[in-house]
């Protein structure tokens, strides 16, 4: 295909159905304050892991809760729980326990992945 | 020979307790490991056995620790573990001295009355009498103050008293008839022969002169030997268990066998040597500022001794170690909750109460298939050869005067030092630690060292308690680790610094993870004191309070935190002081929008009382601090 600079997005559906809601009910049950998030993203510029590699807690956030689980599972273990962003979540999320809690539901859901 | 059916009941609970608890020792010993068995046998045959047996005598039977601070619940625990030692030495003396024969096995001594109820008329025998009475008298007077503190905790000063479990309160219920049945049967005896001294003597003859004495003394006999046969028997499986561990415990810990980071036989007897005396509760932040009652370290014991599954309550503790500091029987309760975190949930849940007899299986660490790294991602990095290694930590990346301050007071000191983690470090691995996944936090850890052993400086300094800790304790480095209040401390006395003195009154907080949980207390208040008027508060070095902003809390919500901000800070600056000061970038950062009082770092306030002079004219080093504050503002 002629490379013009710049490509169409691929085409993608978030299909509920087929998608595996477990690990975000799981963390729902055991810590509420998930649902407070409103994606603001202040985890995600404050974290030390992100400075060094890809990694965005607000992304896996929204994944998890869509029950996309595949990106999420290869990168959760890259946070090191050092709760720069409990401290400046502006909505008092505790994203330490949610992180806590996603590594907890892949090791007992999904035959100890992380 | 003397013998009554009555004394079969108590008969049978002494021997198997005694059997029971010998057996059980023999266990505990063999599950040491070798080095903790040689200090056992060397502390037993040593010096420190004097020293165990004055532990003893002061802590288990008199109490000494909690009488100091809270006479009422430290008498009642005194009146019934010292008077029923002396109750059972002078009775075994009584029974010897007075008594048919010597030697005798131990029920005669326990029902001398029952058997000798001619005992005591005259004489000396009439002072042994009012001796054993008084002890008795003793005793009961505890034994109703445990009953008003089981309904009415605040009379012994306690603001809450321990959650008990129905095994507890069938064993409780046979301690609390064992003293009223002998005091019964000993009254009714003595009414029926006019013999008893003030106590037994007076009510024996009261009651004889409307009830068959005779007759009503049989029954009560059986109900004190019932009541102390069913206590023996229940006591392997309740609280009541650590009155004869604590004795073993005394000894161990005496001859210099500690907690570690694995769980053992040493941590097995220290659960078992828990009283459930609630003085944790008392003392715990979670409880008197969030009204959380369920997660104080006496449940963690009393749910590991039950193999309940414990996980929750191990994870929901802010890590501050008040309760280590309080607890009358010294256990190590911080490392024992670590032990529980590292172990995971155990899947070995039984509810017999039977099985409760059985020693629990050690814990074992769950197995991890997937044993690939998590940080692959980290740089290796070449860092510039230095003398001082400054290691700021996340959170004084997120309070960035501290950061500021520090810098300007290196520059001011004149060593030459790296900023290891100037654009955004690893971090030193607690926080993993604290979440009891050791074997990543030891690929951070790894990591560091790699860093620091490559600047080959011989120092390292830190602002944040938190990682000043993990470098102390965890990391096998050949350097000189250095809270920046230590430091700070070492450039004053050194005399390379400068100071004005600032006209303010000052408060310290002294940060959990500096103060017990690394000792570290003098160091900050010297500075404090060098540069302005330190001011005492109740709640000094180790009766400090906690932020509430602890990483060691996982499961804490928000709202939580901040009531127990909300009161630490309250407290704290009850008399209104010029600045809270701290030595923490986590404590500042959670007391800061909780108070109106300015909350300040200690090297803020040494930075801001710096002389200008002093500091040296270096422009490169210069430019780059400037380049900072441009960055932050």
């Amino acid at each position: 295909m002629a490379d013009f600079g710049f490509t169409l997005s691929k085409g993608r559906q978030i299909d509920y159905e087929a998608n595996d809601k477990r690990i975000a009910e799981y963390i729902y049950s055991r810590e509420p304050s998930f649902r407070l998030c409103i994606e603001c993203g202040g985890c995600t510029a404050t974290c030390t892991t992100g400075n060094f590699t890809e990694f965005s807690l607000r992304e896996l956030h929204i994944l998890m809760k869509r029950g996309e689980n595949a990106k999420v599972r290869q990168n959760i273990r890259k946070c090191m729980l050092c709760g720069k962003c409990t401290l400046v979540c502006p909505r008092g999320v505790n994203t330490r326990n949610i992180v806590f809690l996603a590594k907890e539901a892949f090791q007992m859901f999904d035959n100890h992945a992380v | 020979m003397q013998f009554d059916p009555f004394v079969i009941p108590f008969n049978l609970g002494l021997y198997f307790i005694i059997i029971y608890a010998v057996a059980r020792s023999v266990v505990w010993f063999r599950e040491l490991s070798r080095p903790d068995k040689l200090r056992l046998q060397r502390g037993f045959f040593g010096r420190a056995f004097g020293a165990s047996l004055k532990e003893i005598f002061l802590e288990s039977l008199i109490h000494r620790k909690i009488l100091k601070s809270n006479f009422r619940l430290g008498y009642m625990h005194m009146s019934l573990a010292f008077g029923w030692f002396l109750l059972i030495l002078f009775g075994t003396i009584e029974a010897d001295v007075f008594g048919t024969s010597h030697l005798n096995a131990p029920y005669k001594a326990i029902f001398f009355r029952f058997f000798n109820p001619e005992h005591g008329r005259m004489g000396f025998e009439k002072f042994y009498g009012f001796l054993m009475d008084f002890i008795l008298a003793f005793i009961l007077s505890g034994l109703l103050l445990a009953i008003i503190k089981r309904f009415y905790s605040r009379i012994v000063g306690m603001k809450k008293t321990t959650k008990l479990k129905l095994t507890d309160k069938v064993a409780l219920t046979s301690l609390w008839l064992i003293f009223p049945s002998r005091l019964l049967a000993e009254s009714f005896t003595c009414g029926a022969y006019g013999t008893g001294s003030f106590l037994t003597g007076s009510l024996g003859d009261w009651l004889a002169s409307f009830l068959p004495a005779q007759q009503m003394a049989y029954p009560f006999w059986w109900l004190y030997s019932l009541s102390l046969g069913v206590f023996f028997v229940l006591l392997p499986i309740t609280r009541y268990m650590h009155i004869p561990t604590e004795l073993f415990l005394i000894f161990m810990r005496n001859s210099g066998i500690r907690t570690g980071d694995k769980a053992g036989s040493y941590t097995e007897v220290q659960i078992h040597s828990c009283s459930s005396c609630g003085i944790c509760i008392d003392a715990c932040q979670m409880n008197f500022s969030a009204g959380i009652t369920n997660m104080q370290s006496t449940y963690l014991l009393k749910g590991i001794k039950r193999n309940d599954d414990v996980t929750d309550i191990a994870y929901n503790c802010l890590m501050c170690g008040r309760c280590d500091q309080k607890c009358p029987v010294g256990l190590e309760l911080s490392p024992i909750r670590m032990i529980e975190r590292r172990s995971g949930d155990s899947n070995s849940h039984y509810s017999n109460v039977y099985r409760g007899y059985f020693r629990k299986k050690p814990l074992t660490l769950p197995e991890r298939p997937n044993g690939l790294p998590s940080y692959s991602f980290l740089p290796e990095k070449e860092p510039e050869k230095v003398d001082v290694l400054y290691f700021a930590g996340c959170m004084t990346h997120l309070t960035p005067s501290i950061k500021n301050s520090m810098i300007k007071i290196l520059e001011a000191s004149g060593v030459s030092y790296g900023f290891m983690d100037e654009e955004g470090g690893v971090c030193c691995g607690r926080p993993l630690m604290l979440a009891g996944q050791e074997r990543e936090a030891r690929e951070l850890i790894n990591f560091n060292s790699q860093q620091i052993w490559k600047s080959g400086a011989h120092t390292l300094v830190t602002s944040c308690p938190i990682c000043y800790k993990v470098f102390n304790e965890s990391y096998y480095l050949d350097v000189e680790v250095l809270h920046h209040s230590q430091f700070i401390k070492m450039l004053i006395d050194e005399g390379s610094v400068k100071m004005r003195f600032l006209r303010k009154r000052v408060v310290y907080h002294t940060p959990c993870d500096l103060g017990r949980g690394s000792g570290v207390y003098e160091e900050p208040r010297a500075v404090l004191q060098h540069v302005s008027r330190l001011e005492k508060t109740k709640y000094d070095n180790e009766n400090s309070l906690c932020c509430g902003g602890s990483l060691g809390n996982i499961k804490l919500d928000t709202s939580s935190r901040h009531k127990i901000a909300g009161d630490a800070a309250a407290l704290l600056t009850r008399n209104d002081p010029d600045i809270l000061a701290t030595a923490c970038p986590l404590c500042k950062k959670t007391l800061a929008p909780v108070t109106s009082t300015r909350v300040s770092d200690i090297s803020e306030i040494v930075a801001e009382a710096l002389m200008e002079h002093s500091v040296r004219r270096n422009l490169s080093k210069q430019l780059r601090s400037i380049k900072e504050l441009a960055n932050i503002s």
